[in-house]
């Protein structure tokens, strides 16, 4: 059993309850009081909107839309900004909520495929923990030469590499981006302790939530 | 000895040939005006920023963090920890806020830290520098140290999201938040009306959806032209760069003329307080900002 079936069927017709034990801060999500706020606040709920602002995807989390939540790009288009937190009436953290969703939707492979936000975030987080610190070149080549699937796509990465081509040259003249980066570049000196002090985390997080190893 | 000491946690932009390596600069520059002493936090890693949660997780995001408080606490105890980038401190700011709300989440993050040989003993402050020179110094004494006042220069003070929400500088609203703007005219210079100092300028997804991001950046680049600014200048490394070296899509996109230079507010420090250009990383700019140049000593 897939791990998104062993959660459909552990939470049978209780998507609330999946997502307030299983998503991060998911316990507020029954506090919205549908204002909207969160929605109004949002920088990237414009031009054009999101599948579904937040509002919505508490009332439908409510209304046990599982698959049509999960499975939404919304979420992923959240910048960070914070601006639905602090405004809130009811102070529900919905940043991190948004975050924990997809999240969830990640881990049970449901997560659109096609989003270029799931793998910039993918790969952040993969960069990152490999060498204990961000390599901005090869962050920056990894977003450039993959597809919105994840996928190397060589002609994409030039096309890319063209566009960006002033921005680089500029950022290489005020050397804030440094070519040797590609031989490895700055890096934490203990990443055996790194990796497996997140080993664990991850070891301690699953049993936590009940969910599967590996 | 230095009149104030604290751990000093850089972050992955601040390090040398990286995006925001000219911050570092000025900030060091401006910290020996000040008689900070920084001590980079031995061996510190990435805070995991606020967009890898699609594998982060929870508690592998916090215990990245709580490596860096136990680093800290065991090399440099009693200091506060010190952050320039407004991710990096968030970041840090919030799983130290998770760690220590949760017994749970605490033994957790002390088993897996016993992984790496470390533990927490004492949880440390996390600070902003904008913190540090507001509350522990204050703008009156900010301002006793400048010699080359930056008369006539107008700024838009841009604070973009991450040193403003969730947690803020104390005693700021969020909606309009004034540290910024007290800076610049503590240094000599003229803030003016500015109505997008809070707007997001698209953060990491500037990379993943640069039609949206790019949107917001021509908002506040817009605004700031419209309040007569000069020049921008930040507290945070991604609002300066992505305001910066996006101007020429924009300009190709929306057929608009933008060409002003982003700062951070410590090279504005720098700078009045006697710096020369490079001592203030002036030559990090992508745009230059030669009004800044020519008053530089």
């Amino acid at each position: 059993m897939s791990a998104n079936q062993e959660m459909a069927v552990r939470y049978k017709n209780n998507f609330l309850k999946e997502v307030e034990q299983q998503v991060e801060m998911g316990e507020w999500v029954k506090m919205c009081m549908q204002c909207g706020v969160c929605s109004g606040s949002c920088p990237t709920n414009f031009h054009p909107g999101w599948e579904h602002p937040p509002q919505e995807i508490f009332m439908m989390i409510r209304a046990g839309k599982r698959e049509e939540v999960l499975t939404s790009p919304s979420m992923w288009m959240c910048t960070s900004c914070y601006n639905c937190i602090v405004r809130c009436p009811r102070k529900l953290p919905i940043t991190h909520i948004m975050h924990g969703l997809a999240e969830y939707a990640y881990e049970l492979g449901l997560a659109p495929k096609v989003q270029p936000t799931r793998n910039l975030s993918k790969l952040f987080w993969s960069n990152a923990t490999k060498t204990g610190r961000i390599n901005e070149l090869t962050f920056s080549l990894g977003m450039y030469f993959k597809d919105a699937e994840g996928k190397i796509n060589i002609g994409q990465g030039i096309k890319k590499g063209l566009e960006m081509q002033k921005v680089a040259l500029g950022l290489l003249k005020a050397k804030r981006l440094n070519p040797f980066e590609i031989f490895g570049g700055h890096k934490c000196k203990d990443q055996k302790g790194i990796h497996a002090m997140l080993a664990k985390a991850y070891a301690l997080e699953s049993k936590r939530k009940g969910r599967h190893v590996g | 000895m230095a009149k104030r000491q604290y751990a000093f946690y850089p972050g992955c932009s601040s390090q040398k040939g990286a995006s925001a390596s000219n911050y570092l600069t000025s900030v060091e520059s401006m910290c020996k005006t000040l008689d900070i002493q920084l001590t980079e936090i031995p061996d510190w890693n990435c805070c995991g920023a606020s967009i890898s949660y699609a594998e982060a997780g929870e508690l592998p995001r916090h215990v990245m963090n709580a490596r860096n408080f136990a680093l800290a606490e065991a090399n440099l105890p009693g200091q506060d920890i010190v952050a320039t980038c407004a991710a990096c401190w968030l970041g840090a700011k919030e799983s130290k806020e998770r760690i220590e709300h949760s017994s749970q989440l605490m033994a957790d993050t002390q088993e897996a830290l016993k992984e790496a040989g470390l533990q927490i003993k004492v949880m440390p402050e996390i600070r902003h520098m904008a913190e540090v020179l507001v509350e522990d110094f204050g703008f009156e004494e900010l301002g006793r140290h400048v010699k080359n006042p930056l008369q006539g220069l107008k700024f838009a003070g841009y604070v973009g999201c991450q040193t403003n929400r969730p947690f803020g500088i104390a005693g700021e609203n969020f909606e309009n938040p004034m540290y910024l703007d007290k800076i610049v005219e503590t240094m000599g210079g003229e803030a003016v009306p500015y109505d997008q100092k809070v707007t997001c300028c698209g953060g990491a997804l500037a990379f993943s959806e640069p039609d949206k991001a790019q949107a917001q950046i021509k908002d506040i680049v817009e605004a700031a032209y419209d309040g007569g600014a000069e020049m921008i200048v930040t507290p945070c490394p991604l609002c300066q760069a992505n305001v910066e070296i996006y101007q020429g899509h924009i300009n190709k996109k929306y057929g608009t003329k933008f060409n002003i230079p982003v700062l951070y507010y410590s090279q504005l420090m720098t700078i009045a307080y006697g710096g020369s250009a490079k001592e203030a990383g002036l030559n990090g700019q992508v745009i230059r900002a030669p009004k800044l140049e020519a008053i530089a000593k």
